[in-house]
């Protein structure tokens, strides 16, 4: 790591805190850790050790309850809800377990979406959209809606539409957790491609070490801390 | 921004055809609903009313028979033609006066007969009571003094008697007597009391008295007021004038009746806002029904469209751009549902009323109030879960079950 330049993520003490009293539970419990850029990183650990309530609050998602988040240098506890919104719609792309498409909507629609919020003019946005589409190998599916999609091509669509605005960072929340192996595989390489050629740094939530093994670096969690953070050493060692 | 949004809540209604749809319904139902039942219910108001005024302008009638018992008692002492004279020439609110009386009679046409009802009266009967001719006209001086045998047919008995056929100068039977038809007055139609207002045969005064009943009486006596406005003073001192001529000590019940048609009118007015106070009811509780429709739709829709704020949250929409769109979408839905229930409501209301033979009103009012209340429920029901979802982490959103 290098301390001379800024980190894209540099988390300090972080803690969150769900519920109050006898019923409180300290999701995480003081986290400190940063990531550069173009890192790929896989977040590992049992469920409930913290690593989605981690990758919630890189995604801006949620609040954290005590310490620091500097997103490029600028402490995202102090933004507003719309800042963070405008943050999540500049910097950041998601693709979640469960996809969250749009029902109903056209694959092409779902993935325009993000740059219909940047206020990108209908014949860039399409053209872009398809671009991506392409890119994750869907350009033959672009008119079907979710349900007409495997889960796999689902997952795909979800890539699409977090890189279709060419993000800092891309965080996924276990995205082959609903896929066979052979799809799985099929999203990995297709995370890593992204990571290697159009350098976006990539925090992946896992629970199998299959998909953690794609990652450049992988962080443990137990029990609300990061317990034990390897770093692979292919890559920007 | 503002136009993209537009289009994306357009989208969405389109996407959801059964969601829209069933808003739309809701909507459209209680909007029509309501137009339709006040419309109705003041068209009936509207055509008792014009029947009552149809019947005479400032018209007052004085009956014998006390008021308690009715008009047909017995014992009250009849009117003469002089009592009718009198109260002309010594009233100077009293336009005109047309004394009056009235028997069933079986009139016939050669083959043809009619049960009908001659009536004996004066040429006033025909102004005072709003008659006017379609054929002919009415009573010279010279026959009303002599007793002529001649008379005028209502619509109904000319229709009956003669078909289409011009009857002015053919001869009828009535009671026995041939009398030569003069005049036919133009129809006008059912009374709200549902009598047939052209079925008559008027013959002069004097006719009536001397060949059909054999007697001077007078069964009624019809006046008409010089201004509509003076009508409870005119019936006052027509009330006195005729106490005096009947010699009716002062306090005492008199065993006559005088009736101005606003009393009728009045009478019947509380009726009719009854009717429109239960179409109103009515109507009511349907705007209250397809509200609580479009409430339904909306919360169920809920959980659905929370998850989608979520999504948009995530992928960078702000609370309030997210907001609008809804915001958006509902006003859409209401007020295409609105409009379409306004249209059908005026639709239906407009063909009802030509079927049921009342005249159609509009009614503007109700047409602001019912759409103003679909829309305020469709869009608050529709901003309200929406604005909750919004302000949520998004999160919270993407895991709302």
């Amino acid at each position: 790591m290098s301390p001379g330049t800024t980190a894209l993520v540099e988390l300090q003490d972080l803690t969150k805190v769900y519920g109050r009293g006898e019923s409180e539970v300290r999701a995480l419990a003081g986290v400190s850790f940063r990531i550069d850029p173009g890192e790929f990183v896989a977040v590992m650990g049992a469920s409930g050790s913290g690593k989605s309530t981690c990758l919630n609050m890189l995604g801006c998602l949620d609040t954290a309850t005590s310490g620091h988040y500097l997103f490029c240098g600028l402490d995202v506890g102090t933004l507003s809800i719309d800042q963070l919104a405008l943050l999540r719609r500049n910097y950041l792309g998601f693709v979640f377990q469960g996809y969250n498409l749009l029902a109903r909507t056209s694959a092409l629609e779902n993935v325009e979406l993000p740059l219909v919020y940047r206020r990108v003019a209908a014949p860039v946005r399409q053209k872009s959209a398809i671009q991506a589409l392409q890119d994750v190998g869907l350009g033959d599916r672009m008119h079907h809606v979710p349900s007409e999609l495997s889960g796999g091509q689902q997952q795909r669509v979800a890539i699409a539409r977090a890189i279709v605005t060419s993000p800092q960072m891309l965080l996924a929340d276990e995205p082959t957790g609903n896929l066979d192996s052979a799809r799985k595989i099929e999203i990995m390489k297709l995370l890593q491609k992204l990571n290697q050629e159009r350098k976006i740094t990539i925090v992946m939530v896992t629970h199998e070490p299959d998909m953690a093994a794609f990652a450049t670096r992988t962080l443990h969690f137990k029990d609300g801390l990061v317990e034990r953070d390897l770093v692979s050493g292919k890559v920007g060692a | 921004m503002i136009w993209t949004t537009i289009l994306m809540a357009i989208r969405e209604i389109k996407r959801n055809p059964m969601r829209s749809s069933l808003t739309i319904l809701g909507i459209v139902i209680g909007v029509a609903s309501v137009i339709i039942m006040v419309a109705l219910g003041r068209g009936a108001a509207a055509k008792i009313t014009s029947d009552i005024s149809g019947m005479g302008t400032n018209l007052l009638i004085a009956t014998p028979g006390s008021e308690r018992h009715g008009p047909t008692a017995s014992a009250a002492q009849p009117f003469k033609q002089d009592d009718a004279r009198i109260v002309l020439r010594e009233l100077g609110s009293v336009a005109d006066v047309a004394p009056a009386g009235s028997q069933g009679a079986l009139v016939v046409n050669g083959n043809l007969n009619w049960n009908s009802t001659v009536t004996g009266s004066t040429n006033a009967y025909f102004q005072i009571r709003a008659f006017s001719f379609e054929l002919g006209e009415g009573f010279s001086d010279a026959q009303l003094q002599s007793g002529a045998a001649v008379c005028v047919l209502g619509a109904t008995v000319r229709t009956k008697l003669f078909g289409a056929q011009n009857p002015i100068g053919s001869s009828i039977r009535i009671a026995k007597v041939n009398c030569a038809v003069v005049g036919v007055t133009r129809p006008k139609g059912q009374s709200s009391f549902g009598m047939d207002q052209d079925d008559f045969v008027l013959v002069p005064l004097a006719t009536f008295q001397r060949r059909i009943t054999g007697s001077t009486d007078v069964g009624v006596i019809f006046l008409s007021a010089h201004d509509g406005k003076q009508i409870p003073k005119v019936k006052r001192q027509v009330a006195a004038l005729l106490r005096e001529r009947r010699r009716i000590a002062p306090g005492a019940t008199p065993d006559f009746n005088v009736q101005s048609m606003e009393e009728i009118t009045a009478t019947l007015g509380t009726v009719t806002n009854a009717l429109i106070a239960l179409l109103g009811a009515i109507a009511a509780v349907s705007l209250l029904v397809g509200g609580i429709g479009i409430m339904n739709i909306m919360l169920v829709s809920v959980t659905e469209r929370t998850r989608e704020i979520g999504i948009r949250l995530s992928i960078g929409a702000r609370g309030r751009e997210v907001l609008f769109q809804f915001l958006v979408e509902a006003m859409a839905l209401s007020g295409l549902g609105g409009i379409m229930g306004i249209l059908l409501g005026l639709l239906v209301s407009y063909f009802a009323a030509r079927l049921m033979h009342l005249p159609f009103s509009l009614v503007p009012d109700m047409v602001v109030i019912s759409f103003l209340f679909s829309a305020s429920v469709g869009i608050i029901f529709g901003y309200l879960p929406a604005r909750k979802a919004s302000r949520l982490n998004p999160i919270e959103a993407l895991r709302h079950e």
